[in-house]
């Protein structure tokens, strides 16, 4: 009988690990427009990226500040792969990182380990 | 009503936040508010300036009454508190005499002023200006942000050094009474005295787990949040589950109704967390080592620079030199920034740049680069490229860019990465349920350590610094030793180059006509034909004249000027020079002026086949000499060239020059394949024909018609002695601008690329092979289970071994001796 209540929630347990890690995805925040044209967001870099999806729009300049607060040196460096970043990130500090978006889609960014990850929605 | 807010000078709804006892003001934020409360007095002052008179847009154009580019000056600002003290600092700043334009920047909590040229020096008068509106500034320095980074990164490696030892002291005594049956003196298993011990235990892991192992819990959470999971995720998970099941089976034995269920494994939970901590400082230790390449090129710059002004020497900072400053510097001492040498002469030690261990002579009108040391003599220069735009500067700013970028193997790494450590769960939770299911007794028991034990022995860490530390070192040695690599993606196609496209002009060859023969016919000297010859020359601008009265110059001979001088373009010149009629030419303009030039024309051919081009002398109607003119091959090209064989590469040589100098050129260097008369707009096509053959090519050259192909190149190298426009478009800049570096260049990939092999292998097989031991895999065939301890020690120190695996890069040495020049 617990067999077999074990393997129940054994299977649940693995199910909800497939379900949150891999195929739920969060929200995502827009970036504020300043009056200077540019898409801005402020992101927390702490074990992760938070916002970790940011919504922008294409064609208009992004300015991404990213505000490291721990000291872990996996997060020492952020790598937008796809818009040729690739910034270090002193801790306690905030870092400016700028590109514009010419085309519509899905880019990530990461940590340069690949463990912290985020993604900008370009649309 | 609408108030002021005295410190940022902002306009407030009175409903804002107040202060007591100052009824007329209102702050817009409580950060305002607080620095007000500090010191009310330092605001006072300006809380008297009108509503409404402060600007409140943010970067006004500068004017433009300056000429000359502004210059920049940066400062750092504390205790802005909300958006509109950048209002109030740039103005400020900008009353500021001789500023031009002022920027702050509320983020970075920075100031970039513009100055006009000349002015950096006004730095504390700007920091004064700040100050004195009520916050603090101080300069930015280049090196700070690497001083702040070090100082984080080693307090956070003491604080891990001290969890380590909090947990390893704990770990000792719960080790000891873990194993009742092993050590002795330890009182029987269920007895009332045992327990009363292992309840201390429980006490005494608690803040192992909590203290020492916080930042598996913080580490977890933030990536739990941003649904992933990581190292920390696994491991917090391993020692909690350890610790709970023991805590329960202590508190609770009727849960667990056999006897031997009622084990506990908080051994377990401190020796894992004492481990994994130690582990996490090393790598901590060895990561700081992976970018000392970096820190080195930073610690060369000057600090200091001694510059003429107003007829006065003054040592002044390195930020306030400005382009066109006239600076001296006397033996020993380091070259500030870059420049033109004016006036004295020296030699020169530029290894830390390009990597060159010879000392190189400067005078009058050579360049001279900023971080180098002077050896011998004492000269003076002019600035040409100060600040960011140093050649130095452009190093770093090009080290750190590439050392962060990403090689093409990684992004296949990432993509496992990102499935690692949820996989690694449910692999777990599987073999918790096969234990359960089909294990035998206790099988809860040995569910709850085999899952333990995956949980800790995955190593996510491991494959994620496989890659990027090996890089990061390899491009720090590149620069070590002159080569510039832009990119990860370069570094990792390098070595997989099979041919290497060499442009002639300034690539094998220096770049520059050279005197090479004079061979004699007449009666008077080699000296005198010469002598003769180049001041004849001295009139004409034809780049085969000039080098002649160069060749003459370098062997100190003295020179008249002609008295009569006459050139046919496409000929030779005629001039008479001390009552000497001098004729220089080809053998057809010997026989117009009446010079039987015959006894030359087997001579003239033998030069023309060694690629050289020869000019006849006649001297008052008389045959008198022959002078060869070459572009020398440059002295190491020859071994480079002989190396890159070695190692197995094809080597061809593209050229817009003639079929038969190209062929000497190749003879003499010992090239495999030569293309010559080339136009410049067909070099890309030819790579693009070799890489149809299935080549996959380096172009290495350094001009700007030779921009396309090294774009064109699977890897472009430039020439950093050529042109801007060569480096921009190249993936790699070789300082030097010797062929040696070509060999450097491929050899540092193979390097680093088999270093990255051998973290990738290590960290898979050590992922594939733990991964099933720890969940019991070996248990049905030889009754062997992994201990939860051992597979945390393995995991502490795979990572460490993956980092220091990659500094073992740090002692790589080129093969080409470099001072083959």
């Amino acid at each position: 009988m617990d067999v077999v209540v074990v393997n129940l929630l054994g299977v649940g347990l693995i199910v909800a690990i497939v379900w949150y890690f891999w195929l739920s995805s969060s929200e995502g925040a827009a970036a504020a427009v300043t009056s200077a044209g540019m898409q801005e967001t402020h992101i927390v870099v702490k074990g992760g990226y938070s916002p970790d999806t940011i919504n922008l729009r294409a064609g208009m300049p992004v300015r991404l500040v990213f505000d490291r607060q721990e000291a872990d040196p996996c997060s020492e460096r952020v790598v937008i792969d796809a818009f040729g970043v690739s910034a270090e990130l002193p801790t306690g500090e905030e870092t400016i990182v700028e590109f514009t978006p010419d085309v519509a889609g899905e880019y990530e960014f990461a940590c340069q380990m690949g463990m912290l990850r985020g993604k900008l929605v370009v649309t | 009503m609408t108030l002021r807010d005295p410190v940022c000078g902002m306009d407030v709804d009175e409903s804002g936040l107040r202060a007591d006892g100052f009824d007329d003001l209102a702050f817009c934020a409580q950060g305002c508010l607080e620095a007000f409360q500090e010191d009310p007095s330092k605001f006072m002052t300006a809380a008297a300036v009108p509503a409404g008179a402060l600007p409140v847009a943010v970067g006004v154009g500068a004017p433009s009454f300056a000429e000359a580019p502004p210059d920049t000056v940066h400062l750092s600002i504390e205790g802005m508190t909300c958006a509109s003290c950048v209002a109030t600092i740039e103005k400020t700043l900008k009353a500021t005499d001789g500023v031009l334009d002022a920027r702050v920047n509320f983020a970075s909590q920075e100031a970039q002023i513009d100055v006009a040229p000349g002015r950096a020096d006004i730095e504390s008068e700007l920091t004064a200006a700040v100050v004195s509106a009520g916050y603090g500034a101080a300069p930015i320095g280049d090196g700070q942000d690497e001083d702040a980074e070090a100082t984080a990164r080693d307090s956070h490696y003491r604080t891990l050094l001290k969890k380590f030892w909090f947990a390893a002291l704990v770990a000792i005594p719960v080790m000891y009474f873990s194993y009742p049956e092993l050590f002795p003196g330890i009182p029987e298993k269920g007895s009332t005295e045992l327990n009363l011990i292992w309840g201390a235990m429980a006490l005494l892991t608690l803040p192992v787990l909590l203290w020492s192992g916080s930042q598996f819990f913080t580490g977890a959470w933030a990536a739990f949040k941003h649904r992933s999971a990581n190292m920390h995720t696994l491991i917090a998970t391993g020692i909690t589950a350890a610790w709970l099941y023991s805590t329960v089976a202590l508190l609770f034995p009727d849960f667990f109704p056999e006897e031997r269920l009622r084990d506990v494994f908080f051994d377990v939970t401190a020796v894992v967390t004492a481990l994994v901590v130690l582990g996490m400082a090393l790598e901590v230790r060895a990561r700081a080592r992976t970018s000392e390449a970096l820190k080195k090129l930073i610690g060369l710059q000057a600090k200091t620079a001694r510059v003429i002004r107003d007829g006065q020497e003054a040592d002044v900072p390195i930020e306030s030199v400005v382009v066109g400053d006239l600076i001296v510097v006397r033996p020993g001492e380091k070259i500030p920034v870059d420049g033109e040498v004016v006036s004295g002469s020296s030699t020169i030690d530029e290894s830390m740049v390009t990597g060159e261990p010879i000392p190189v002579e400067k005078t009058e009108g050579t360049v001279v680069i900023g971080a180098t040391i002077n050896k011998t003599g004492s000269f003076r220069f002019r600035a040409t490229r100060v600040g960011a735009d140093t050649m130095l500067a452009q190093i770093i700013a090009m080290v750190r860019d590439a050392q962060g970028s990403k090689a093409p193997i990684q992004r296949t790494v990432d993509k496992v990465a990102g499935f690692f450590v949820p996989a690694v769960m449910i692999i777990a939770v599987a073999t918790f349920m096969m234990w359960y299911t089909v294990g035998p007794e206790p099988a809860l028991l040995y569910a709850v350590i085999t899952a333990v034990t995956v949980l800790v022995i995955a190593c996510p860490c491991a494959l994620g610094l496989a890659t990027p530390t090996s890089l990061m070192v390899g491009i720090g040695k590149g620069a070590e030793n002159g080569i510039l690599i832009k990119s990860g993606d370069a570094l990792e196609l390098a070595h997989r180059i099979t041919t290497v496209v060499l442009d002639k002009t300034g690539t094998v060859t220096r770049g520059e006509p050279m005197l090479t023969d004079v061979i004699v016919y007449g009666a008077d000297s080699e000296d005198e034909v010469l002598r003769l010859a180049a001041s004849a020359e001295r009139a004409s601008e034809h780049p085969l004249g000039e080098a002649i009265v160069t060749g003459a110059a370098d062997r100190g001979l003295e020179l008249i000027d002609p008295d009569e001088f006459e050139a046919m373009p496409g000929h030779g010149i005629s001039a008479l020079v001390r009552g000497r009629r001098v004729v220089l030419g080809n053998l057809k303009f010997m026989a117009d002026r009446g010079v039987a030039a015959g006894a030359a024309e087997e001579l003239l051919a033998q030069l023309a086949d060694l690629g050289k081009t020869a000019i006849v002398i006649g001297i008052d109607g008389e045959l008198s000499g022959v002078v060869a003119v070459a572009d020398p091959v440059k002295t190491d090209s020859i071994a480079a060239i002989a190396r890159m064989h070695e190692i197995g590469l094809e080597v061809v040589m593209l050229t817009g020059d003639n079929v038969r100098t190209a062929n000497a050129i190749a003879a003499q260097v010992g090239l495999d394949r030569v293309f010559a008369e080339v136009l410049p707009e067909d070099k890309a096509a030819q790579v693009k024909q070799l890489q149809a053959e299935g080549k996959i090519v380096a172009m290495v050259g350094d001009g700007i018609n030779d921009a396309p192909a090294l774009a064109q190149a699977d890897v472009g190298m430039a020439m950093g002695t050529g042109t801007d426009v060569a480096m921009e478009s190249g993936d790699v800049t070789l300082i030097k601008g010797s062929l040696t570096g070509i060999v450097t260049a491929i050899e540092l990939s193979r390097a680093t690329m088999r270093n990255v092999r051998q973290n990738l292998v290590g960290a898979f097989a050590y992922n594939t092979l733990g991964i099933p031991i720890a969940a019991g895999l070996l248990y049905p065939f030889f009754g062997l289970l992994l201990s939860p301890l051992l597979a945390g020690a393995a995991m502490a120190f795979s990572s460490v071994t993956v980092v220091s695996n990659a500094n073992r890069l740090r002692s790589w040495r080129p093969t080409l001796a470099k001072g083959v020049g």
